[in-house]
């Protein structure tokens, strides 16, 4: 259509408007040159980004509003200690492998990240941390087991400030009023939490979601009754999925747990509609909210009497990314000594609840917060969802996450967790 | 509207060729020029956002693509490597499934439904302008708000609907989101609830552009309600419907932030759909290779889909 109607002016248009004509294609012409230089310089800017000589970046998941204001004025301490500014630059949490990756090939990583100690490895892997050691840190007042933590392969590249891990939180008024002891073997869980079901209130509930949150809360199960994440299909395992299933079928667990993150989880127990739960700290600055819940914290139940309860450990840890710049690294590498001190460590444990990573720490918190001392204890037998399987981890955790909730939903255990065993070897 | 400005842009080259000397060459090139100049911006923005990213998606798919690769730059060719690892995936075909009955269950409900509503609100009554844009507000909240506000909503226990179905009688405990059999039925109907008002909104301005006469007609001829639908209204809405099934199914084959928020894929991965499968492989498992194999599977389904859009929206044209 517009093609016809051009010939037409081109031909039947008389000369008078020779300037005007050729002037407007050059005007139509310029607008587009000046939008490509523009688009072609912002891209370029993006690339190019300058770093400040005194400012430094840490990269972490605090955005809840007291965790970033928390670590705010810990940076603020630091660096005034260290005479840097220091900038905090909060992601969510499932984001912050990806874009430090991205970062990465563009080569603007921050000076520190702090990664969830389940990803730290991936990143390690990739050859992207320096060793803490290098950097002069040192790892003299942390256990073992938290120094394995913040390690992989044997090198030391993540300083974790406080660990967490999960608990038993009970509603003592519920526990109370119905005559029932605190339960510490997986028998006396079992018929606690059916003793405490009536009405709307469920003896117990705990995450059995599609995400991390359910293998995190699966693993204490698996691992005090002996069972392996390298053996899945093991005879252990199967037992615990049991256990698991045997609660469902109690009526003590809500069908829910399937569809519950461990927040879920935390608002049911705080709405009255389980009586225990298990949780971790994190949840205890939400449960102080509400004055009328009295509640409590125990070790998780162990299978049979006498057995050590082996939790998951949770929590992150404050990394040097390999940025090749190692005047900054050695700086960044101070930094993350001074978040990590003693005394950074116990502000920052006795804000969040979690137990500091600095054995003399925790011990200062154990006489500040006695009301969680039982989980300080947990803490120094809990263990880490890597230290086996390094990187290949989520491959693991998501064959696990989807074996039990088949057998949650119905399979028999042995058979999803044998599929689950053959899914991660394959790697599929 | 076309005819002043083309006849103003035309007007440089027939001129110039009467003012000075007659120079045919120079004159088509200049035309040309301009011509080019109106298509780059367009071509440019297609290259970058939409060439540049599909081409490296499909050569991810056959590359070993890692985390280590962010920091090398390398990421080694391993053939067909990628592709045979997911099509082996027990997961890839239960996910191709899912996407497939999702899609199927959702355009049906939503068509259907807007349709409905559509006829329902081209009569005139009072209230009725409030009614419909009030009717809009799925369409206006953000998809992870609503997947967050139904998941509650859908609890087996504490839930609004069980308890009001409770009331009734009726199915007070059916496991809306917990059992794998009933979890891809309630993804469907929230998102059929979700995308009424998109269908509502252009099958209604569809229905406005028929002519009264020819209901009128149809009237005079004793033709019934229903037949009048069938032969006049639906005939004439049929552009329209094509639009709205295609852009449905576009944006339906692909969906990830409704069932990340409703249920994770789970459980036990009963509404894992290409799109979570993606999302899993890419940025959960960091494999980024077979993220993307999965990826340009969507690619080619939508692709198919956009071809058929195209050949109506061509057929229509003429």
């Amino acid at each position: 259509m517009s093609k016809r109607f051009t010939s037409l002016a081109l031909t039947a248009h008389p000369p008078a408007a020779t300037r005007r004509g050729r002037g407007r294609s050059r005007r139509v012409l310029a607008p587009f040159t000046a939008v490509s230089v523009l688009v072609a310089g912002a891209a370029l800017a993006g690339c190019g980004q300058q770093r400040d000589a005194d400012t430094y970046t840490v990269m972490n998941s605090s955005t809840d509003e007291s965790y970033h204001r928390w670590d705010a004025e810990a940076m603020a301490r630091c660096g005034k200690e260290l005479g840097v500014t220091i900038e905090q630059q909060s992601v969510p949490a499932a984001q912050v492998m990806t874009k430090a990756l991205r970062m990465a090939s563009s080569k603007s990583l921050p000076d520190i990240v702090q990664f969830d100690a389940s990803e730290m490895p991936t990143f390690a892997d990739a050859g992207g941390l320096v060793d803490l050691r290098t950097l002069g840190l040192s790892t003299d007042d942390i256990p073992d087991g938290i120094v394995d933590f913040g390690s992989y392969k044997g090198t030391y590249y993540g300083a974790a400030r406080s660990v967490n891990t999960l608990a038993l939180f009970y509603n003592k008024d519920v526990l109370d009023k119905a005559g029932v002891r605190v339960p510490t073997t997986w028998a006396e869980l079992r018929e606690t939490a059916k003793k405490l079901t009536r009405g709307k209130q469920y003896g117990l509930a705990l995450s059995a979601g599609g995400a991390e949150d359910g293998v995190f809360q699966f693993t204490p199960f698996m691992w005090s009754n002996g069972g392996d994440e390298t053996d899945l299909d093991g005879p252990k395992v199967v037992e615990a999925l049991d256990y698991w299933k045997g609660l469902l079928k109690d009526g003590s667990l809500s069908k829910s747990t399937v569809n519950w993150t461990q927040a879920d989880v935390n608002d049911q127990f705080m709405a009255g509609n389980a009586a225990m739960m298990v949780n971790g700290p994190w949840q205890v600055e939400t449960l102080n909210g509400d004055k009328s819940l009295h509640w409590g914290i125990a070790p998780i139940p162990v299978p049979r009497t006498g057995e050590d309860s082996v939790g998951p450990l949770g929590g992150a840890v404050l990394t040097v990314p390999n940025t090749g710049d190692e005047a900054r690294e050695k700086t960044a590498g101070k930094i993350v000594a001074c978040l990590a001190s003693e005394k950074e460590q116990l502000t920052y444990a006795l804000n969040s609840w979690m137990v500091p990573a600095n054995a003399k720490a925790a011990a200062v918190w154990r006489e500040k917060v006695p009301e969680l001392d039982s989980l300080a204890d947990q803490v120094a037998v809990a263990r880490s969802r890597t230290a086996k399987l390094g990187a290949g981890w989520s491959s693991v955790s998501l064959a696990l996450q989807s074996a039990f909730q088949s057998a949650l939903t119905g399979q028999s255990s042995e058979t999803a967790l044998k599929r689950a065993q053959q899914r991660a070897t394959s790697g599929n | 509207m076309t005819t002043p400005t083309s006849t103003v842009s035309a007007q440089a080259p027939s001129t110039t060729s009467l003012a000075a000397a007659p120079d045919p060459g120079r004159i088509a090139r200049r035309r040309r020029l301009a011509q080019w100049g109106f298509v780059a911006p367009a071509v440019v923005f297609m290259l970058l956002f939409f060439g540049y990213p599909l081409v490296r998606n499909v050569v991810m798919s056959f590359q070993d693509y890692t985390p280590k690769t962010f920091f090398t730059g390398e990421a080694p060719f391993n053939g067909a490597d990628n592709w045979s690892h997911v099509f082996q995936d027990a997961l890839f075909g239960k996910a191709l499934w899912h996407t497939l009955v999702f899609t199927a269950g959702s355009l049906l409900g939503q068509f259907c439904i807007g349709l409905a509503l559509a006829v329902f609100f081209s009569r005139r009554f009072p209230l009725n302008g409030v009614l419909r844009s009030l009717i809009l507000l799925p369409w206006l909240v953000p998809m992870v708000v609503s997947g967050i506000v139904w998941r509650r909503i859908l609890d087996q226990d504490t839930g609004v609907l069980n308890s009001f179905l409770d009331t009734l009688g009726i199915g007070g405990h059916t496991p809306w989101l917990t059992s794998p059999e009933m979890a891809l039925l309630s993804v469907v109907l929230v998102n059929i609830w979700i995308g009424i008002p998109f269908n509502m909104v252009i099958l209604y301005g569809g229905l406005q552009e028929i002519p009264k006469e020819l209901h009128e007609a149809a009237a005079l001829d004793g033709a019934s309600a229903w037949r009048t639908f069938r032969s006049v209204t639906l005939p004439m809405l049929k552009p329209v419907v094509t639009v709205v099934l295609v852009l449905g199914f576009m944006s339906t084959v692909k969906i990830l932030d409704l069932i990340l928020a409703l249920t994770d894929g789970g459980p036990a991965d009963a509404t894992q759909t290409l799109g979570t499968l993606t999302y899993q492989n890419s940025f959960v498992q960091l494999d980024f290779g077979a993220g993307a194999v999965v990826g340009n599977v969507l690619i080619l389904i939508s692709a198919v889909f956009a071809v058929f859009y195209l050949r109506a929206n061509r057929t229509e044209g003429k």
